[in-house]
């Protein structure tokens, strides 16, 4: 187990259901400090409402979450925003009539109404990150572009100093430049010292960056385990790292991409 | 059980004006005067959708159409033979209703949800001050000296009487509108409530039917204005006003909106209590006015914040309901098919599609061409246009540019519903259907253009072959994909896989000859997906022409006679699935990774 | 109708439709941030100026009672859902919104001899007492219902209206009250007469509306408002409750509710139910803007203003017919400028 940094996110027996269909069912996850889990699996096995059961956005039907080591028995978002949890959504969820900049302020909204007035230094780091969002600091986040875009989601969740940073699909409908570009963003993150929950379709990216990886199926965790390990399992291989038969000799070929 | 309540109400109201005092029977007059209202809008808001603050007004149309008729003595020469006569009073009325409604609701039922009751509020005001300042309807005085209902040579001048009057065609309001909703037609109506997409790609005319409820909503309430005035024989603007709409609509919620017998318990309590209320609270308060509406608005918003379906379920929980497996699976004779067309003849052409969002080029340049009797997949990463594709060709949306031929013809300029006629069917990436409705009405949505019998056949129930005819060939599709054992529940407690599925027989329910599959296997456990590919390689034998968005491998290459790859919105391979299989650039999509 | 009828028309026009477009804006305000149609919009307008006239002739307003009946009903709620949940530290904050401040301004009104105030405070006082209604209603009205569908939001709303009415009708009477107005200043402008109370209402109005563009502009707050609007489960993400921004929404509209009824008060007899067709005008005007567009919305509203000056002269017997039928046409023009398209959920 590569689990042996003190968790920072301990989820347990979570179950979500909508209206009599359960989407999630008794799933137990752990993210340690300063380490990158990944949730891999196919469209609808319930991956988005598992991140949104842990953030509050969505209310659980069962299970206990302990962020921090305290365990969290009434979950809403604005407490999690606060303890220093942050969410990229799939839909990136920008406010895109308003600038770029007006974003990013919209990130540090908790932080300054718990008292904290570092939000320009915050800023400057953000643009150190990402310089193309100074570049296009006075536009509005609508007319972004789509990798401009997931870059904005990113930094104005940064601008909130999160511990553990939730990112849903940050890949989704990239150019191959800028899913790199993300990537290499999410591990250095990860050597700032920010835990993250990372869920991808693009799975081989996301087990290369990932300390560890749980596969979700149909609502449950099927396999888990350190993420070089899923890599290489012929289950994970076939079902979501490449396309059948071929796939299995084409992954073959390039396996040492998985060490 | 249920039908001894039934008749035992029959019977209490029956014997009720025999039995009672003229208070008490007065008083059950207006209660039916009310859910005569009230019933529209179960029609109108608990299954259509739609709300309207202004019932008060069409009731005014009815009451003072024939209060004019039937009093004035200087009708223009044109409109002299209609004078006198209460009966050609009902009929002005209607009609007068009929069109006034007609013309509010083609302006306003096509815009999205808000814009309707926010007009009626307009138009409710507006005939309410207009009733009021026109000399010839007698200003706020209004009319008096209104002759009775005669009926058989008996005039029905005493409230016993009248009450009969009433409470018949109540209860035959109700039985239309009972009939309305279990048929055909109906299930377009209740259709509306989940959205319009889905209603239109199943060949529904979602702006018919709105038009369809609104109009009986207004004639209802039409009919009971009408009532009101021959029995009251006195009419002014006061009743007509816009309050008295809110709490018309109050009235529906607070009984239940959702069924129709929400309307009369509403209806009931709210007059009751309105009476009551009245006497009450000028002694509490010590001063006199209409104070009832104080306690009427907390109400509201604690039965909306509490039991939003207000108080019919609740008591309907109260009594048993009849058992699921009792039920019969419908038989009927099976209904004509379409001819299919030769297999391996193309049927689904697309050329150069471009469609763009703002900025986002979702498709680029796409091109693809479907043949009868092959499975032709889409494959491609999360976001590469997919979904958009199968929308523009199935007119949800409308190509930016490029076109779209079905069995030759042009169609990327039609609305989904005229596509849906031509004979494409399709399933949706994010499940569309109804939840509250079983899964046999859901799938007899499907039928839709299969039956032709309108609104007032369905009202008479004088279309049951049709009917029979179309649940049955829903019951057959149900069969046919393996739902049979849960035909009578609710869909949506079926689990997410099984109501995939179900889109899949509801698209097979309309006899397609191209059917367009957005992951149809996606949630399905092992055996679910053999069965399922059993089914697909079933209607590939039988000429159908099958479009499938899947993103599992595996089931995509054991069923795919042909593959189109798309990454960022373009075209990136084309070929056999072992040819895809080996493309680089597929591989590169599907495997490039970071390093 | 002369030029001379024509200008002073108009004069009526835009003085109306000044107040008509603070109550658009508030209306608009509203629906983006919380999905409310605020229909009570209008019952704030009343509510406002029966309280400054009350005050003004001696009288306790009855909205005093309200105020300390809804702050109970507060207090009872969250402290329940306080004890229930865990959010004890939030218990002084809730019985000193909810309970003392109430009681403060009971005070205030009881032991202040409001009558021998000066104009200024008894506005001051009025607002005091009105404006903290707006968040209360928010709170026991549509908090509970924050995620229902709009169309149960109107629902409410309307429900809401009607018991306000009902309480103006308990509170204030039948009679219809005035206020003397702000300054008896005339002003002769080319043969015009334009009196004080006018500028007062149209300065007001463009103050307020000044005011309201910077805090949307400028301020953490408001910025974090528009951010509401725009996208809710991104502002939720930020943060930002959907508790915060509806109370805040609502407590901006109630301030320009009311302040909209202090301006009118000397102009026109306000009785309990007249705020309902004040608001409902600026409901036209706030539909012309597609309940989006925030100068739209203030250019229709003063066009309704206009309009209704205008019918009033030509047909006064029919002048609401004719201001509420207009909604017809802007609906068709809206229907026909806009595409509705189904969002995917």
């Amino acid at each position: 187990m590569e689990h042996e940094s003190k968790p920072i996110l301990e989820v347990a027996d979570l179950c979500v259901s909508y209206g009599k269909v359960e989407a999630l069912h008794h799933a137990n996850l752990m993210v340690g400090a300063g380490q990158i889990v990944t949730v891999i699996g196919p469209n609808g096995a319930g991956k988005t409402t598992m991140l949104g059961a842990i953030m509050g956005l969505l209310p659980r039907s069962r299970g206990h979450i302990r962020f921090l080591g305290e365990p969290q028995p009434e979950i809403e978002v604005e407490r999690m925003v606060a303890k220093g949890m942050g969410l990229v959504p799939e839909s990136r969820a920008l406010f895109g009539s308003m600038t770029v900049a007006d974003n990013l302020l919209m990130g540090a909204f908790m932080r300054h109404r718990l008292g904290h007035r570092d939000h320009p230094e915050t800023m400057e780091r953000v643009f150190q990150i990402f310089p193309r969002l100074r570049e296009r600091r006075e536009q509005q986040a609508g007319t972004l572009s789509g990798g401009e875009r997931q870059m904005l989601a990113v930094g104005r969740a940064l601008m909130a100093k999160p511990k553990l940073l939730l990112l849903d699909e940050p890949s989704l409908g990239l150019a191959p430049l800028i899913v790199k570009e993300i990537f290499r963003v999410i591990a250095d993150l990860k050597q700032a010292g920010v835990a993250i929950l990372l869920i991808e379709q693009n799975a081989r990216a996301a087990l290369q960056v990932a300390d560890y990886g749980y596969v979700l199926e149909t609502g449950e965790v099927v396999l888990e385990g350190p993420a070089g390990q899923l890599a290489d399992d012929p289950k994970v291989i076939e079902s979501y790292l490449g396309l059948g038969g071929a796939a299995r000799a084409a992954s073959s070929r390039s396996q040492p991409v998985a060490s | 059980m249920q039908r001894a309540i039934l008749a035992l109400f029959l019977v209490l109201l029956g014997i009720a004006p025999l039995v009672l005092s003229e208070f008490h029977v007065t008083l059950l007059n207006y209660i039916g005067l009310s859910a005569l209202v009230a019933l529209g809008l179960v029609l109108l808001t608990g299954v259509g959708g739609l709300t309207s603050f202004g019932q008060a007004a069409f009731v005014g149309l009815g009451a003072y159409a024939s209060a004019y008729l039937t009093t004035a003595t200087d009708l223009p020469g044109w409109l002299a033979w209609a004078g006198g006569s209460p009966w050609v009073g009902l009929a002005a009325g209607l009609l007068l209703t009929a069109v006034v409604a007609w013309l509010l609701g083609s302006f306003t039922l096509r815009l999205s949800g808000h814009y309707l009751p926010l007009g009626t509020i307009a138009w409710g005001i507006s005939l309410y001050f207009l009733f009021g300042n026109l000399s010839f309807l007698g200003g706020h005085t209004g009319i008096s000296g209104i002759p009775p209902l005669e009926l058989f040579g008996l005039e029905l001048k005493s409230g016993r009487a009248f009450y009969y009057v009433i409470w018949v065609m109540l209860l035959a309001a109700v039985w239309i509108t009972r009939n309305l909703l279990d048929s055909r037609e109906g299930r377009a109506i209740r259709a509306l409530k989940g959205g319009t997409v889905m209603a239109e790609a199943m060949g529904v005319d979602t702006a018919r039917s709105k038009i369809i409820i609104f109009l009986i909503a207004a004639l209802f309430a039409a009919l009971s204005g009408w009532l009101y005035a021959h029995m009251q024989r006195f009419v002014n603007p006061t009743p007509f006003g816009l309050h008295i709409g809110i709490e018309y609509l109050f009235m529906a919620v607070v009984g239940g909106a959702a069924n129709v017998w929400g309307a009369l318990i509403g209806a009931g309590l709210i007059t009751i209590l309105k009476q009551w209320l009245q006497d009450l609270l000028p002694k509490i308060f010590g001063a006199s006015g209409n104070f009832e509406v104080i306690v009427f608005g907390i109400m509201m918003i604690l039965v909306l914040q509490r039991a939003r379906d207000g108080l019919w379920p609740i008591l309907a929980r109260l009594v048993p309901e009849a058992r699921r497996s009792s039920r019969a699976v419908p038989q009927g004779q099976a209904l004509p098919k379409k001819a299919m067309p030769q297999a391996g003849a193309d049927i689904l052409e697309v050329r150069n599609v471009f469609k763009c969002f703002g900025g986002l080029v979702a498709n680029n340049d796409m091109s693809l061409t479907v043949r009868a009797g092959e499975v032709m997949a889409l494959i491609g990463p999360n976001g590469a246009g997919k979904s958009t594709m199968f929308n523009c060709i199935s007119g949800v949306d409308l190509v930016s540019e490029g076109e779209i031929c079905f069995l030759g013809e042009r169609i990327d300029h039609l609305t989904a519903r005229a596509i849906a006629h031509r004979g494409m069917s399709r399933t949706f990436q994010h499940v569309r259907l109804l939840p509250a409705m079983s899964v046999l009405e859901n799938v007899a949505i499907g039928t839709h253009l299969r039956g032709d019998k309108g609104v007032i056949p369905a009202m008479l129930h004088m279309e049951r072959t049709e009917e029979q005819r179309l649940l049955a060939e829903a019951a057959r599709q149900i069969e046919r994909v393996g739902l049979k054992a849960s035909m009578f529940e609710q869909a949506g407690s079926l689990a997410l896989g099984q109501q995939r599925t179900l889109e899949i027989a509801r698209a097979l329910a309309a006899d397609p000859c191209l059917l367009l599959l957005d992951e149809p296997a996606a949630g399905l456990r092992y055996m679910e997906k053999q069965a399922l590919t059993e089914l697909l390689r079933r209607l590939k034998a039988e000429g159908m022409g099958i479009l499938l968005v899947e993103h599992d491998m595996d089931f995509v290459m054991g069923l795919a006679d042909r593959v189109v790859v798309m990454e960022f919105g373009e075209k990136i391979a084309e070929g056999l699935p072992e040819e895809v299989q080996s493309n680089p650039a597929v591989l590169e999509a599907y495997l490039g990774g970071v390093e | 109708m002369d030029l001379q009828i024509a200008l002073l028309l108009a004069q009526d026009g835009i003085t109306n439709g000044a107040i008509y477009a603070l109550l658009a804006l508030a209306l608009v305000l509203v629906f983006a941030v919380t999905r409310v149609i605020f229909i009570p919009q209008g019952e704030f307008v009343a509510l406002g100026a029966l309280t400054l006239a009350s005050l003004q002739v001696g009288k306790t307003p009855g909205t005093l009672w309200l105020l300390l009946g809804a702050g109970v009903a507060v207090a009872l709620v969250d402290l329940a859902q306080a004890l229930q949940r865990g959010g004890r530290r939030r218990i002084p904050r809730i019985i000193a919104w909810n309970l003392i401040y109430p009681a403060l301004v009971a005070a205030a009104i009881f032991l202040l001899k409001p009558t021998e105030m000066a104009m200024p405070l008894q506005i001051i006082l009025t607002l005091a007492l009105v404006v903290p209604l707006g968040p209360m209603i928010y709170r026991l009205a549509f908090q509970p219902l924050a995620e229902a569908p709009v169309l149960v939001l109107l629902i409410v709303a309307v429900a809401v209206h009607l018991a306000l009415v009902g309480l103006g009708l308990l509170f204030f009477g039948a009679e219809g009250s005035r206020t003397p107005a702000f300054s008896d200043a005339s002003f002769n402008l080319g043969g015009i007469v334009i009196n004080g109370q006018t500028l007062w209402v149209v300065g007001s109005s463009i103050t307020l509306i000044a005011i309201l563009y910077l805090f949307f502009e400028r301020t953490f707050y408001g910025k974090a408002l528009r951010a509401t609007a725009i996208n809710r489960t991104g502002a939720r993400l930020m943060g930002i409750s959907t508790v915060m921004a509806g109370k805040l929404s609502f407590l901006l509209a109630a301030l320009i509710g009311a302040l909209s009824g202090v301006l009118i008060a000397p102009i026109t007899t306000i009785y309990y139910d007249t705020g309902f067709l004040v608001g409902l005008k600026g409901f036209v005007g706030a539909i012309v803007g597609g309940l989006a567009s925030y100068p739209v919305a203030a250019a229709g509203a003063i066009l309704v203003g206009l309009l209704e000056s205008y019918s009033s002269f030509w047909a006064s017997a029919f002048k609401e017919v004719i201001v509420f039928t207009l909604i017809i046409p802007v609906l068709v023009w809206r229907s026909l400028t806009t595409h509705h398209v189904e969002e995917e959920e």
